[in-house]
């Protein structure tokens, strides 16, 4: 008897399918891999289980019985516990008391009795957790393990993760999958969302793979090599991988001097005395789990905030003081977390998102806007980075995120800048967009602009920095040169443990 | 069968077009049934209402009389409304500009030379500049929100205008009425036609829509504006500078509304009363966003407002009905605004029941 099985789910939404004719099935004690692009279907599935969204054709079977999921709180009664990729916590409130909210009131007897509970599971599973501390104290990692621990207090069959790897550094993912795979030899099941193929290849029992909607395949990963997985999630007509060379940058244009920060906003991390200098003609990869710092650090590159000129230099000149404008026209391209509502305005065309920050070319003769220009560099952006959209006409929020974010990094390189700046270049980017975005980054660097990449995506900066460094808590970890950087390393260094390398001397 | 509304995938360009359409007709059916319930048959009252002022040349004049403010103000809001500044308060810098400007014709009474006219349309206009200045000034200074400011400040103007007709602009020889002395002739506008009282504001206006057309279409500046508005984010990005845009958008407006307030004294109405402000700066909200905060669109609507004027003048006198059956019109002319444009960026679909849904 399976512990859960879906067939023949399907869910449209207005103008898209979602999932079409979906079945999967998962055993007990079977840690089952759902792996798709973004955009596959994948939330949607799991959605589905948990009662959010009611399918509109197809059966779900629960130990072999037909059941009607009707909202989250049956899904917990039924077993069926699932940890988010957006946390819902409480920040103000402790451990314990987040965990008591969300029982049934007849499972909390005492909060002494609850804590003793707590302490119980996580020191059973290896998921150390102090239940007095306030989570807003605790890190993402650990947030997590609250998470979890919350639905292995509620007896959970089924476990759903959502791709909980993806804010975890290389060490607490290695702890996570520990415990997960003591669940599942305890007969728990786990459905395991996720896009690393590397991840679920240690992991997995079984994978189903989705792809626009459909299944696409199922495997044993282990059995399965990460290529063949890769062409099941993208379909055949997209290259897979490239290999980059790297490159030894020349003079340095981007110099940071000792910079501390502290902004208004009580919720925003204070930099501690961050310096860091940007070649011209490499690519420099900032790694780091987010909320570390990444954002404050590119504002004050961005020059939306302002600090001491000197503590910024662009090729020598003092900037810090120099609003985004200036900074521009000093040769600055940005490209922002936020594509929608930062990096482009959402009910805007794409030629007036062209426009947003290409001004001070010669789209603009002296505050005239010269529209026959504005309209064919909005064009070439569509053409030259292959932006599928209606037109240069079409609403910026009518573009699906990957092809915004084609769009968005398509404008700032055209402009030729001497310093680009990407945050999250690929994040929640298919495959072939990603690839086509990584190119275009190594050819800007090999035309000699400076390139610095903020990321939480390690693989991604692995593949594309040609010297790297992580931000913990505000401060910086020291800099090298990617090939004497391992992986566990940059996992100390994320981690805020920035003591030398023990096998340094293999470096410089 | 039931309905229910559905997010569209893009916002629909025909809804936003048929919306204000919709309201109107929505308005005039509503306007029927009042009339119904009020005992006069509703064709002849709607007829009453918004034809036969518009019978003859008299009342194509007197549009134009009351088009010229409402555009004037409109057209600066339209500026405001685009950097998402919500100034209300078109009606006390109108106010401002009526006092000054009037202030300064009283002052000029005797002097008949070329300069005097423009002078005091300069001055009208720098009176509701500064009018709107406070406003811009608590706004980017304290971070005062405009929408209380604004009010407050109209306030302030009208009982400004109500003290200076009783005390100081009083006319000595006005029987203690609350008016001003009349203007003099080189102290008042020049009407377009002999004997009618529409003057030559009303090309102001028009050339002030024109501008700020162009302005917002062609230029950097007004495409800044307009970002501002749609994505402050993007905004600080892209590195416009927000409180110089606020500062020019109040300002800009401050003056078209003062300009339309002393064009108001020192035209149609020629002297200071405590009437000169028929709420010209409110209903030019309503104007805004029926003309889709585009100028071709907001000249349209402000004759369709500055008719509702005329509409309620004429029932009053036609059918003996309250003339405040204009404020109503206004009024369910936006509600039915703000309920239509809700389909702009939704669409009613019907329901369907899914096999699996169950009582949710």
């Amino acid at each position: 008897m399976k512990r859960i099985e879906l067939t023949n789910i399907t869910k449209r939404y207005p103008g898209a399918i979602a999932n079409s004719a979906v079945g999967i099935s998962v055993d007990a004690g079977e840690i089952h891999a759902l792996l798709g692009e973004n955009g596959a279907g994948k939330s949607t599935l799991m959605k589905i289980i948990y009662g959010v969204v009611k399918p509109d054709e197809g059966e779900m079977y629960w130990e072999g019985e037909r059941v009607q999921v009707r909202g989250a709180s049956h899904a917990r009664e039924l077993g069926i516990g699932m940890v988010f990729q957006h946390f819902s916590l409480f920040e103000t409130l402790t451990v314990t008391e987040n965990i008591a909210l969300s029982l049934p009131k007849s499972d909390v007897v005492s909060m002494e009795s609850l804590k003793q509970r707590i302490e119980e599971v996580s020191t059973r599973y290896g998921m150390k957790l102090d239940p007095n501390r306030y989570v807003h104290t605790l890190s993402i990692g650990e947030q997590q393990r609250v998470e979890i621990v919350r639905c292995l207090l509620q007896d959970v069959k089924l476990l759903i993760l959502d791709e909980p790897t993806s804010v975890l550094t290389p060490q607490e993912v290695d702890t996570l999958f520990k415990t997960l795979r003591k669940l599942a030899s305890e007969g728990c099941s786990i459905l395991f969302i996720s896009h690393k193929l590397d991840e679920v290849r240690a992991l997995c029992d079984n994978a189903t793979i989705l792809r626009g909607g459909k299944v696409s395949g199922d495997c044993v990963p282990r059995e399965t090599t990460t290529d063949e997985i890769a062409r099941l999630m993208v379909g055949n007509d997209t290259p897979l991988s490239e290999e980059y060379k790297k490159a030894l940058g020349q003079e340095v244009f981007l110099r940071i001097k000792a910079l501390s920060f502290q902004s208004d906003d009580p919720f925003s991390t204070t930099l501690k005395d961050i310096s860091l200098q940007v070649k011209s003609g490499e690519i420099m990869g900032v790694a780091g789990v987010a909320g570390n710092g990444q954002e404050e650090l590119l504002n004050l590159i961005s020059g939306e905030e302002v600090c001491d000129a000197s503590a910024v230099t662009f090729a020598g000149e003092a900037v810090g003081n120099l609003g985004p404008r200036q900074r521009r026209e000093l040769g600055l391209g940005f490209v922002p977390e936020e594509r929608l509502g930062r990096g482009a305005v959402p009910d805007m065309s794409l030629a007036n998102n062209a426009l947003l920050t290409a001004y001070h070319g010669d789209l603009v003769d002296s505050g005239w806007i010269n529209s026959h220009k504005v309209k064919s560099f909005a064009a070439q952006i569509i053409e030259q980075f292959k932006v599928k959209a209606a037109g240069i006409d079409a609403q910026a929020k009518s573009l699906s995120g990957g092809n915004l974010q084609k769009y968005i990094i398509g404008r700032e390189i055209i402009q030729a800048p001497k310093l680009l700046v990407c945050s999250h270049p690929t994040w929640g980017v298919d495959i072939g967009a990603a690839i086509l975005i990584r190119h275009a980054l190594i050819a800007l660097r090999d035309q000699g602009a400076a390139i610095l990449v903020v990321s939480e995506d390690i693989d991604e900066l692995y593949s594309i920095s040609d010297r790297i460094c992580a931000i913990c808590d505000g401060e910086l970890s020291p800099v090298d040169e990617m090939k004497n950087v391992s992986i566990n390393q940059l996992g100390k260094w994320m981690a805020g443990d920035f003591s030398p390398l023990t096998n340094q001397a293999v470096g410089v | 069968m039931l309905f229910k509304l559905e997010k569209r995938p893009s916002d629909s360009q025909l809804m936003a077009y048929c919306s204000p359409l919709l309201a109107v007709v929505l308005t005039l059916i509503s306007g029927a049934l009042l009339f119904a319930s009020l005992g006069h048959e509703p064709m002849k009252a709607l007829y009453t209402f918004f034809v036969l002022p518009l019978e003859d040349l008299y009342g194509w004049t007197e549009l134009g009389v009351k088009v010229a403010p409402l555009l004037l103000c409109a057209i600066g809001l339209m500026l405001c409304f685009k950097a998402k500044v919500w100034n209300i308060g078109a009606e006390g810098q109108f106010i401002l500009g009526g006092v000054g400007g009037g202030y300064l014709a009283l002052q000029l009474l005797d002097v008949d030379a070329f300069w005097v006219m423009p002078l005091i349309l300069l001055f009208g206009a720098l009176c509701g500049l500064l009018w709107a200045m406070l406003a811009a000034w608590l706004k980017t200074h304290f971070a005062a929100n405009e929408i209380l400011t604004t009010i407050m400040l109209n306030y302030i103007a009208l009982n400004l205008l109500y003290f200076c007709v009783h005390g100081p602009l009083k006319d000595p020889d006005g029987f203690n009425f609350p008016e001003s002395a009349m203007f003099s002739d080189s102290t008042l506008l020049p009407v377009i036609i002999e004997d009618y009282r529409l003057t030559i504001s009303i090309y102001f206006a028009l050339f002030a829509a024109a501008v700020v057309w162009t302005f917002m279409s062609r230029t950097l500046l007004g495409f800044q504006i307009s970002v501002l508005g749609e994505d402050h984010s993007a905004a600080r990005f892209a590195g416009f500078k927000e409180k110089k845009l606020i500062w020019l958008v109040l300002l800009v407006s401050g003056s078209l509304a003062g300009l339309a307030g002393v064009a108001e004294v020192a035209g149609p109405i020629g002297q200071l009363n405590p009437y000169i402000a028929p709420g010209y700066g409110y209903a030019a909200i309503i104007i805004v966003f029926l003309g889709r905060m585009h100028p071709i669109g907001i000249v349209f609507a402000s004759m369709l407002l500055a008719l509702t004027y005329m509409g309620g003048e004429m029932v009053q006198m036609d059918l003996a009905l309250p003339k405040s059956l204009t404020g109503l019109f206004q009024g369910m002319l936006l509600f039915y605004l703000l309920a239509c444009d809700l389909l702009i960026g939704y669409r009613i679909v019907r329901a369907k029941s899914s096999p699996i849904a169950d009582q949710a």
